[in-house]
Formats: structure tokens, C-alpha cells, sequence
């Protein structure tokens, strides 16, 4: 029995906003990773592991906000393993990458075997007492939690980093050409490892975003892909910070359309609604990658490769 | 301080001995971790390491186990290895395992309750072609449209499981089963049985067919055009060029390949193991494959013996859980831990490690 | 040895017992000088004789074992360019320092110590390069600039810090002959406006036009001091190489019939900053060699993938002895006898880390049936990497060893020999000596001779217009991806050459019209 009366608009919307604030925590940390020249795949790993950091920390203590500094320490923490690798030891990036991906995921069912089942405490919402009652308005734009106007303001200060600030034009000179960087004297290694942690403390944030706000329970894997969702949407938003927004909220929007299907319970099949956001997300990659010579210029050109200094 | 220079050509000796190494150090960093957990760390190595294959109590169990658990490893490690050697980077091997199986399954289940010798081998068939197909999709998407096919394999995964979870509670569902999610049992259906070749071994034909995949692979890469070919496009892919190599047919051929090997694992495994499709089918060897074939170095004789050992660490695993409690997750972490080492390790194949820096004058 | 006296200036930059070594190299040993304040100082050497390893000390990327250096009279050890950047030392390197995808403005402020706002950095840019008649635009993406241009971004964001030093390692490598006199002229201004100019090269000429002192370095050591207004150029470059060379010979005979016809050949680059070919016409003849000049990045890599086959062409576009074969790829065209030699020996020529035997598979498979049925036969590979070896007296421990193990020289008479013993009918090469020492330059030029006398035709593409005129029958130039109309080689001037790289469809029209 259809009942698409029975969707709410409001509802959609903000639920779409808070289904989009994990992954588009990840991506931005994982722009700003790959803009130095680093393909990092263990987006996935990084945000269980903040997923679960952030989970028992908040348990441990009653308090969101150490919940969410847990998880940015424990994604950062584990992606320095990462950094050592890659950026010390040389070793393949999409291999170590991969690893980190199960390591991460392994490590953070072992971290969480107490934890399932438990509660935390809620995470409050904003309230600007008249405003947030502005119909629509009010609890889809002034009725979040801080940490969805933390991750636009993140965006924001991406975007500000990379057009206004020297540093930002340094991290984009290392992933454009990191031997050309080092002849000019910029420590590309160091410059990389600190990109790395700041994507590992992003993807953890993002991880506790959906284990102590969107879901807010504990259960292994429960990030369910959305690392390497985060992962594709760099590359829809082409390596910048307005697109990959854009990408990350047209994604949470499937997401929460297709739930919302479901439970209105269209003629389709559940299993097929329960992948359209993969199906969508592998046709948006498509669109965008066709068009070769503009996919090619907008890449870091050092993207993936190994640094090593020969001098 | 510490400096690496790079070695004028790759250690021969470094790159034998480092996986040996690798397991060393993570049997002493996953002991730390399990002394963390609160368990005895040597107890707990040896009944992950030695218990199953030699201890009075357990190995008539488990020493089968070994072959069922490492034969499905090495399958689709074999498969995955092609590509990683050629740079062609598959990763949603767990995918084409499922629909391999699938695809076998659906043959088995659509010719019940028939008995006939061709029905086998038409799975078997089948589960390649499902596997092949699956995979044939990013290798697609690469070639024509330039997609990335590290992220499309692997976002395939989630939606062959949905798939996966749509066959086991409608199309395949057993029609007998009242009403539970899963099919028909194919052991119970001798036609399409994948039994043990030899009793009490745990050689089935999966087994049987990943040591032909060794085998056929060791010749492909030291004897054949194509494997050449193959570790040429990965190594310097504009050299392969200038050889004549097409990187998009390397593509096609790598992803068909490991796509057909994921598939027939799949198909091995649900028709012997596991016997059923069943929403939990899939327990993650396509993505271990992934720690084996790089543990093996990406060598087919090295596989075999990674996927033996990978396949120990499954047992070993069960083991510590049901004697000591160990969570499963933790032989999860452990097995991560394992590819940090090689990885890390590596780095001794192609530089050398020089200590002491000089003082600028 | 000889402590520089000269004009009576006092000495800017002093080295003095400079040594450094890597793994089984003394790039530098003990090496003295000194360069005085308002002087063009070159430091001349062949490829390898550690210049580069040198600058780098002086520039902060690399620490001296032992030995001392002073600047402007005070100790001078910088560890890192910005201390050198910050002591008034400036760089402009040899392989760009420059990040394509950023514009010319960004780029700038990369290479400076404290950059001002980009907006008034572009101003400033605008001024200083309309002032050293270096014209730039701040805005433009560095992607799309010619080498010159480049190079002018190097040069400026140099001239912007006021340096008191400017190092250029080998600056006219990229450069046309007019641009060179263009940078010539900035340098002579700078050093009367008070900056010295360390200037590396291994070009005899361009020092003798230029500087007022030169040292040269050989195998890491100083061989001497020359006053290079009054030294031969002989002389130098005796000092230089430290022997006599075997100087190519030709026999110029008549050509036979049309090997390699190419007509109205356009192909767009695969990359987003490369160069298209665009209506690339020429016949090579048995026996002929035609040289193809032009300044690095005008379609040379370009035009070897369309003859090699890594990139095909519109049906029509290339004939090999009358038969059509832009549609084959690498391998049927050298089933067919199109051979060619990259410029780029490790990772397109060769596989860096496979073994010599497998790299003489690499192309060798086809003619020299080394591949029955798809099955590789390593008996026979092994054979033809050891007669590549012997043949061309290639140093290497053996045929098992990874081609990266060998010196750029060794691996550049691999790489020709190897295409040379599988007889071609016609051979094409991009920069046969490029980074070779003397002697193996040497022996490679004659192996292109002697194969086009014995009946091959050749195309030679190289930066080195010397090496061209040494051994081209005929001449052509690539300019944007158009070649010239190919022009007898012998009585050709270097105005004349300079104008056909300045512009080459003008040229082509001034051609046919004349």
C-alpha cells in the first residue's frame, strides 16, 4: 500500500541534512588529503574507528562533545599508521589503504564488543527559541546540532584555505608536484603527514556522527560503505569544497528518499531502494569521470605517487 | 637519524624473506593486543597457530577445515593478483563471490529436482560467468568512461549484497522452507553437490580448481606473453605501451579474470561449505584475498601458502573464540595488522636503511 | 691549485674543500672556488661530473660531507632553500621548479620568501617583467606556457627577491637560439645592476659569449680555472671530457627510394598540457637521416608515439614502403620494420625494474621471434640482451640486472642497440644522447650512421642542434606541433635554424614561397 502523503517534507529534508553531515565531514578531510597528493583508501576504516572512539567515549563520559574529540583523536591516530607507511616507509597507497580500511574495521568490532546495545546521551539540537519554530525554516535550517554547522563551517574554511592562505597554496604545490615542492625547499613529507591526520580526524568525526547522532547506537560495520561513498564524492565535487558538498547532500538526499520509499512502501523492491544510493553514486562517477580532459585537469597531479627525495 | 637510500635493483633476498618476517612481527604485536584484551598472548598464538592443525583435541576437526577455509582464498587471490600486478586495481572481489554463487545456484535450483551430470559443470559455468559479469562492469566503466575502478568495484559489493539478501528471501527462497529466508539445500541435492573429492580432507573441488589456478598462473607470468605483458603494464605502463600492450585490454582481461575466479569460489562454496544461499552467505574472503595475494607477494606459489596460512588464522580464530572468548573481530584486527607488516617490510626490498646522518660541515 | 685573481673584485660566494659522497659516487671531491661580486662565473662540466649535486649545496637541498662555504664574507652552511633564499641566493633550475595547474602568480609566490599579497604581486610581476623585457601574464595557468615562458616565470620569481646570486643550471637547454640572446641580454643587465650569476652549462659557446670566468669540473673535481674570452673553446673542452673523442664520420652517398612517407598527419595530445601535431608532413629515404630540431615540449614525444604506433592516425597519414600503417599498432609496425627509441629510457624505453633480458623482449618479441604461439622462449631473449650487450659495449654486470642498475649512458646504448640489431627498415629516435657522456654519445651517433649507410632511413629527433648538424641529412624543425618543410641539412647558418624554431608555419610559407 502506497501512502507518499505520509512523507513528510520537513522531515525529509532534515533528515537528509543530518544522513549527509558523516560523509561530508569524510570528504572534506579526504579533499584536503588528496589536494597534497595522497590517495588515502582507508576512509571506511578511519570512520568506524571514530565511530567507535567517539561511541565509548561518550558512553564512558555522558558527554557528546568528548565523544566527538575521541573519535577526531582515534581517526587521526589510526591514519598516522597510514602516513608512517606511505609517506616513511614508501609503501603503495592503495594497498595501504585497503589495510587500513580492515584493520580499521576489525579493530573497531573488537573496541565496540561491550558497547552494543548501550545508549548515549543525546547530542542537542540548537534552539533559538522563536526561530527554530519557523515552520520548515526553523527546524530545517536553525534546528540542528552544532556538529552540522561545524561541518559547513569546515567546508567553508576548506574553501577559504586553498583560495586565501599561503599554506593552503603550499599543500596544493606538494600534490602538484611534490619534487618541484621539495627543490623549492617545502617539506613534502611533513606537509603530507599533517594533511592525513586532519583527514583522519575528519573521517572520525564523521564516523561518530552516525554512531552518536544519526543512528545514535553501536552495531559492527555500521558505517555501511560510507567511506568510499566519501571517497567518490571527492571526486564528483571534482576536488573542491562547494562541489563536494553539493555531492554529499545529493547523496544523504537519496539515501533518506529511499528510505522514506521504503517505509511508504512503494512497488518496488526493498533490496533494489537499498541500493540505488551505490547504483546512483557509481552513475554520478560515471558522468563525471567521461568527460576525460576535464577530469584530468582537476585531479592533484601527484595523486597516488610515492615521494622520495633522491637528494 | 635514519635515511633510506634507494637499492640500484630489488633485494631478491628481502623480498623472500619479508612476508616471514611480517608474520613474525604481527604474532608479537597481535600478542600485545591480545595480553590486552586480557588473554594469554602464547596460549592464545598457539591455539590460533598450532592447536588446529596439531592438537589432539581439535585437528581431526579442523585440519579439513584448513583446505575448505584456504581453498576460496587462494582462488580469488590468484584472480586479484593479475590485476594488482598490472596496476588494474579490483577490489570488489566480495561482489563477484556472490554472484557467482548466485548465478551457480540459480542453475542448480532451476533444474531441480533433476538428477544429470551435466548439471556441475553448467554451474560451475554459470558461476563464472556471474562472477565474470559482475566484474565486467567496473572493467566496463574503466575502459569506455574512464571510472574509477577502485570505488565502483568496490561500491558493487553493497549492492551485490542486496541482491544477495533479495535472492535468499524471494526468488531463490525454498519454495519448502517455510517461509525462512535461504534456499534449498544444494547438499542435499547430489547433482549439484560440491562434495569432498577424497573423505575427511576437506578436498572439494574448489580446492581442486585453486591449485589449478596456481599452477595455471605460475606458467603466465614466467612463460606466457601475457603475463609479461601483465608485469610490464604494472611496473611502467608507458613501456607497456610502447611494447604494444593496450591497457584497456589488460583491464578487461585482469577484471575478467579475477571476476571469474571470485565467482567460481562463490559457486564452490555454496554448493560444498556452505550449501545454501542464505542472506549471511558471504563472510568476507573477498576481501581477505586481498591480504593473501599480497602476502604471497602477488606470486602464485606465494598465494598458496598465504592462502594456507590465512585460512589457519580463520580456524585459529574460531578456535581462541569458542576456548578462550577471543571476539571474532579481534583475528579481523590481526589479519589487518599482518598486511601493515608486509607493507612496511617491503621497504627493505627497494632501499636501504642507513643510520647516522652527517653533519653538514 | 689557482685561486682566483683576476678583475680585483672580492669574492662573493667562496667554496672551499667541498666534498660529498653518495653510495659507490663522490660527486664532489674537495672542490674549491670562488665567485666575485659583479661576475658570470660558469661552472662547465660533462653530464655527471657533479655540477648539480654542487648547486644544490650552495642551495641548501643537499649538505656538504666536509669542506666550508662562505657568503659575502660570513660562514654560509644553509640548511635549507629558505635559508639560502632568505641569504640572497635565487635558483633557477635546469627541470622546472614550476607546479603546472597554478597560475603564473601563485607559482611566483611559491619561490619567495615573504610573497606579498597576490595582488600586488601580479602588479609587481607585470612591472619587473616589462622591465627585464620578459613579458608575462600573472593570470595564466603555467600548464599552457611554451618553455621559454616557463622559464621566464623561474627567472622572475628569482629577480623579484633581489638576489645577490643567481644560480642557472643549464638555462638554454629549452631555449630557442633568439631566446637564448634574450636571456643573455637580461643576465649582462643583471650583473651590472650588481647581482653575480653562477652559471652551469656543458656549451662551450654560450660560455665564451658570456662569462668572465669559468671552472670546470670532471668525474667530481676541479680540473682547472679558464678565462673563457681568451681560452679556446678546444682547450675547455679538452679539460672538459679529459680525452680525445672519436668524432663520427659520413659518407654522404645518394639516397634510395621513399622509406616512411608521412602526409598531413594531426593528432590531438592525450594529456591535457601536451601539444598536438598538427598537419605533419615528411618522407624519409633509404639511406637519409632527417633531423628533427625544435625546443622540448613542442610535440616531440608527440610525433615519436604516431610513428611508434602508441598512437594511431587517420587512415592515409602514414605509409611504410607504400604501405598504409596508421592504423597498426607498436607491434605490427615492427613486424614490419618501424622501429623507435624513446627519449625517456627508464619507465617508456625500459622497464626500470626488470632485467636487460626482459627488456630486450620488450620490443625485440616480433622480429626477433622470441614469442612462439603467446610462450616466451628466455634461452633466445637471453641471447639477443647478451649480443645488445657485447655488440654495443654496454657495462653491466650482466644481462640479469635491473635496467635501472645502469648509468644513463649504458642504458641510452641498450636502448639504440637494441632496435639497431633488429635491422630496421627505418628507425626513429628521440634525444639519442640526451644525458650521455661524451664518449658513449659518441658511440652512439655512429651507430645511427652506420645504419642508415647501410641502407636504413632515420629520423632523429634531439634538442642538440651541434648533434643534428653532425649527423642529419636533412633538417626540420618542430615548432607547436608543426614541422617545417624538411631543408637539406649542409649550409644550413644558426639565424636560419633560429628562424624556423621561432616560427615554423611562417617559415613553411616563406619557404614555399621562395
Amino acid at each position: 500500500m502506497t501512502d507518499l502523503a505520509a512523507i513528510n517534507p520537513t522531515l525529509l529534508v532534515f533528515a537528509l541534512i543530518v544522513a549527509s553531515t558523516p560523509i561530508l565531514l569524510a570528504a572534506l578531510g579526504e579533499l584536503v588529503v588528496e589536494r597534497s597528493g595522497v590517495l588515502n583508501l582507508g576512509v571506511e576504516g578511519m570512520m568506524i574507528v571514530g565511530a567507535i572512539c567517539g561511541f565509548a567515549a561518550a558512553y564512558e563520559s555522558q558527554s557528546p562533545l568528548l565523544g566527538f574529540a575521541a573519535a577526531a583523536l582515534g581517526g587521526a591516530a589510526l591514519s598516522l599508521i597510514f602516513a608512517f607507511l606511505t609517506q616513511f616507509l614508501l609503501s603503495n597507497q592503495v594497498a595501504t589503504g585497503l589495510a587500513l580500511t580492515l584493520f580499521g574495521l576489525g579493530l573497531a568490532a573488537m573496541l565496540g564488543q561491550n558497547y552494543s546495545g548501550e545508549a548515549v546521551p543525546a547530542t542537542p539540537r540548537l534552539n533559538l527559541g522563536p526561530i527554530s519554530d519557523i515552520p520548515f525554516v526553523g527546524r530545517v535550517v536553525f534546528g540542528h546540532d552544532w556538529v552540522v554547522y561545524f561541518s559547513l563551517l569546515m567546508a567553508a574554511l576548506v574553501w577559504a584555505f586553498f583560495k586565501y592562505t599561503r599554506p593552503g597554496l603550499i599543500l596544493r604545490a606538494v600534490g602538484e608536484n611534490h619534487d618541484a615542492a621539495h627543490a623549492l625547499g617545502y617539506p613534502v613529507v611533513a606537509i603530507r603527514v599533517a594533511a592525513i591526520a586532519f583527514g583522519g580526524a575528519m573521517a572520525g568525526l564523521g564516523g561518530a556522527y552516525i554512531s552518536l547522532v544519526r543512528v545514535p547506537t553501536w552495531t559492527e560495520g555500521m558505517t555501511a560503505g560510507a567511506g568510499w561513498i566519501a571517497l567518490a564524492i571527492v571526486v564528483f565535487g571534482a576536488w573542491r569544497s562547494g562541489r563536494v558538498v553539493l555531492g554529499a547532500y545529493l547523496f544523504g538526499g537519496v539515501t533518506i528518499l529511499q528510505l522514506n520509499l521504503q517505509a511508504a512502501g512503494v512497488a518496488m523492491s526493498p533490496e533494489l531502494l537499498s541500493a540505488s544510493p551505490y547504483l546512483i553514486t557509481i552513475a554520478v562517477l560515471v558522468v563525471i569521470s567521461a568527460d576525460r580532459s576535464r577530469a584530468a585537469l582537476n585531479a592533484p597531479a601527484a595523486l597516488g605517487r610515492t615521494f622520495h627525495a633522491s637528494s | 637519524m635514519i635515511r633510506l637510500e634507494r637499492r640500484s635493483e630489488p633485494n631478491r633476498l628481502f623480498a623472500g624473506i619479508t612476508p616471514v618476517l611480517a608474520v613474525v612481527a604481527t604474532m608479537i604485536a597481535g600478542g600485545a593486543m591480545f595480553a590486552a584484551l586480557g588473554a594469554d598472548p602464547f596460549v592464545t598464538i598457539r591455539t590460533i597457530f598450532w592447536d588446529p592443525l596439531f592438537s589432539e583435541q581439535f585437528a581431526s576437526y579442523s585440519r579439513p577445515q584448513l583446505l575448505v577455509k584456504a581453498g576460496p582464498l587462494i582462488l580469488i587471490a590468484i584472480g586479484l593478483s593479475l590485476g594488482f600486478r598490472a596496476g588494474v586495481w579490483n577490489i570488489g572481489a566480495e561482489g563477484q563471490y556472490i554472484m557467482g554463487a548466485i548465478a551457480g545456484a540459480a542453475v542448480a535450483l532451476a533444474a531441480y529436482p533433476l538428477e544429470a551430470v551435466w548439471i556441475f559443470p553448467a554451474m560451475i559455468l554459470a558461476g563464472a560467468i556471474g562472477g565474470w559479469a559482475w566484474a565486467m562492469i567496473p572493467a566496463i566503466l574503466r575502459t569506455r568512461f574512464n571510472t574509477n575502478e577502485i570505488l565502483v568495484s568496490l561500491l558493487l559489493v553493497y549492492v551485490a549484497e542486496q541482491v544477495l539478501a533479495s535472492a535468499s528471501t524471494s526468488w531463490l527462497r525454498n519454495p519448502e522452507g517455510a517461509g525462512f529466508p535461504g534456499s534449498r539445500n544444494l547438499a542435499q541435492y547430489p547433482s549439484a553437490a560440491n562434495n569432498e573429492i577424497i573423505a575427511g580432507t576437506g578436498m572439494h573441488w574448489g580446492v581442486a580448481a585453486a591449485f589449478i589456478a596456481v599452477i595455471a598462473a605460475y606458467v603466465l607470468l614466467s612463460r606466457h606473453i601475457l603475463g609479461f605483458n601483465i608485469r610490464l603494464a604494472g611496473q611502467a605502463p608507458r613501456a607497456a605501451r610502447f611494447a604494444g600492450v593496450s591497457p584497456n585490454r589488460l583491464v578487461l582481461i585482469c577484471f575478467g579474470a579475477s571476476g571469474a575466479l571470485a565467482g567460481l569460489a562463490g559457486l564452490y562454496e555454496v554448493a560444498g561449505p556452505a550449501r545454501q544461499i542464505s542472506i549471511d552467505f558471504n563472510v568476507g574472503y573477498g576481501f581477505t584475498a586481498i591480504i593473501v595475494a599480497f602476502l604471497g607477494r602477488l606470486h602464485p606459489v606465494g598465494i598458496l601458502f598465504a592462502g594456507l596460512l590465512m585460512g589457519l588464522t580463520y580456524i585459529g580464530g574460531e578456535l581462541a573464540q569458542i576456548m578462550l572468548g577471543l571476539p571474532a573481530a579481534a583475528i579481523q584486527s590481526f589479519q589487518g595488522m599482518l598486511l601493515f607488516f608486509l607493507l612496511a617490510g617491503d621497504v627493505f626490498t627497494n632501499f636501504r636503511v642507513r643510520f647516522g646522518g652527517r653533519v653538514a660541515a | 691549485m689557482r685561486r682566483r685573481g683576476g678583475w680585483g673584485l672580492k669574492a662573493l660566494l667562496e667554496i672551499d674543500g667541498v666534498t660529498k659522497t653518495y653510495p659507490g659516487v663522490v660527486a664532489n671531491n674537495s672542490v674549491s672556488f670562488s665567485v666575485g661580486e659583479n661576475e658570470v662565473h660558469a661552472l662547465l662540466g660533462e653530464n655527471g661530473a657533479g655540477k648539480s649535486t654542487l648547486v644544490k649545496m650552495i642551495y641548501g637541498l643537499v649538505r656538504p660531507d666536509s669542506g666550508v662555504m662562505r657568503f659575502q664574507g660570513g660562514t654560509y652552511a644553509p640548511a635549507s632553500p629558505h635559508e639560502a633564499r632568505r641569504a640572497g641566493v635565487a635558483m633557477v633550475f635546469q627541470h622546472f621548479s614550476l607546479f603546472e595547474a597554478l597560475n603564473v602568480a601563485e607559482n611566483v609566490a611559491l619561490g619567495m620568501e615573504e610573497p606579498p599579497p597576490m595582488r600586488t604581486l601580479a602588479a609587481r610581476i607585470a612591472e619587473v617583467s616589462e622591465e627585464y623585457g620578459l613579458p608575462l601574464d600573472p593570470s595564466r595557468v603555467v600548464g599552457d606556457l611554451s618553455a621559454g615562458e616557463r622559464q621566464r616565470v623561474e627567472i622572475i620569481r628569482c629577480l623579484l627577491q633581489d638576489p645577490k646570486l643567481l644560480i642557472m643550471d643549464e638555462p638554454t637547454s629549452v631555449l630557442t637560439p633568439q631566446e637564448v640572446d634574450i636571456l643573455f641580454e637580461t643576465l649582462r643587465k643583471l650583473r651590472e645592476e650588481g647581482t653575480s650569476i653562477l652559471y652551469i652549462s656543458h656549451k662551450l659557446e654560450e660560455i665564451r659569449a658570456l662569462c668572465d670566468e669559468a671552472t670546470v669540473l670532471r668525474l667530481g673535481e676541479v680540473v682547472g680555472n679558464v678565462d673563457p674570452k681568451t681560452d679556446s673553446a678546444r682547450q675547455m673542452a679538452e679539460m672538459m671530457v679529459g680525452a680525445s673523442l672519436m668524432t663520427p664520420s659520413r659518407d654522404s652517398g645518394s639516397f634510395g627510394e621513399a622509406k616512411l612517407e608521412v602526409a598531413g598527419l594531426s593528432i590531438a595530445s592525450s594529456s591535457p598540457f601536451g601539444t598536438s601535431l598538427r598537419d605533419v608532413s615528411l618522407t624519409v629515404r633509404a639511406g637519409e637521416i632527417l633531423g628533427v630540431g625544435g625546443v622540448a615540449g613542442n610535440g616531440q614525444d608527440e610525433l615519436l608515439a604516431a610513428l611508434s604506433g602508441e598512437a594511431l592516425s587517420t587512415p592515409g597519414t602514414l605509409k611504410l614502403s607504400g604501405q598504409d600503417v596508421s592504423a597498426l599498432g607498436p607491434n605490427a609496425r615492427r613486424a614490419l620494420g618501424l622501429l623507435a627509441a624513446p627519449e625517456e629510457r627508464l619507465g617508456h624505453a625500459a622497464a626500470p625494474d626488470m632485467s636487460l633480458v626482459e627488456n630486450a623482449l620488450l620490443t625485440g618479441g616480433v622480429r626477433k621471434k622470441l614469442i612462439a604461439s603467446g610462450f616466451l622462449k628466455w634461452t633466445e631473449a637471453r641471447r639477443f640482451a647478451d649480443e645488445v650487450i657485447g655488440q654495443f659495449d654496454v657495462r653491466t654486470p650482466g644481462a640479469d640486472h635491473a635496467a635501472r642498475s645502469l648509468s644513463g649512458g649504458n642504458l641510452q646504448k641498450f636502448v639504440v642497440g637494441r632496435e639497431v640489431l633488429q635491422a630496421p627498415e627505418v628507425l626513429v629516435v628521440n634525444q639519442p644522447t640526451w644525458g650521455v657522456d661524451a664518449a658513449a654519445a659518441a658511440s652512439i651517433r655512429q651507430a645511427l650512421l652506420d645504419l642508415a649507410a647501410g641502407g636504413a632511413a632515420l629520423v632523429v629527433i634531439s634538442q642538440d642542434l651541434d648533434e643534428l648538424m653532425e649527423i642529419s641529412d636533412s633538417f626540420s624543425v618542430l615548432s607547436e606541433g608543426r614541422l617545417t618543410q624538411p631543408r637539406p641539412a649542409a649550409g644550413l647558418t644558426v639565424d636560419e635554424i633560429g628562424l624556423m624554431m621561432g616560427g615554423a608555419h611562417d617559415m613553411g610559407v616563406a619557404h614555399a614561397a621562395g
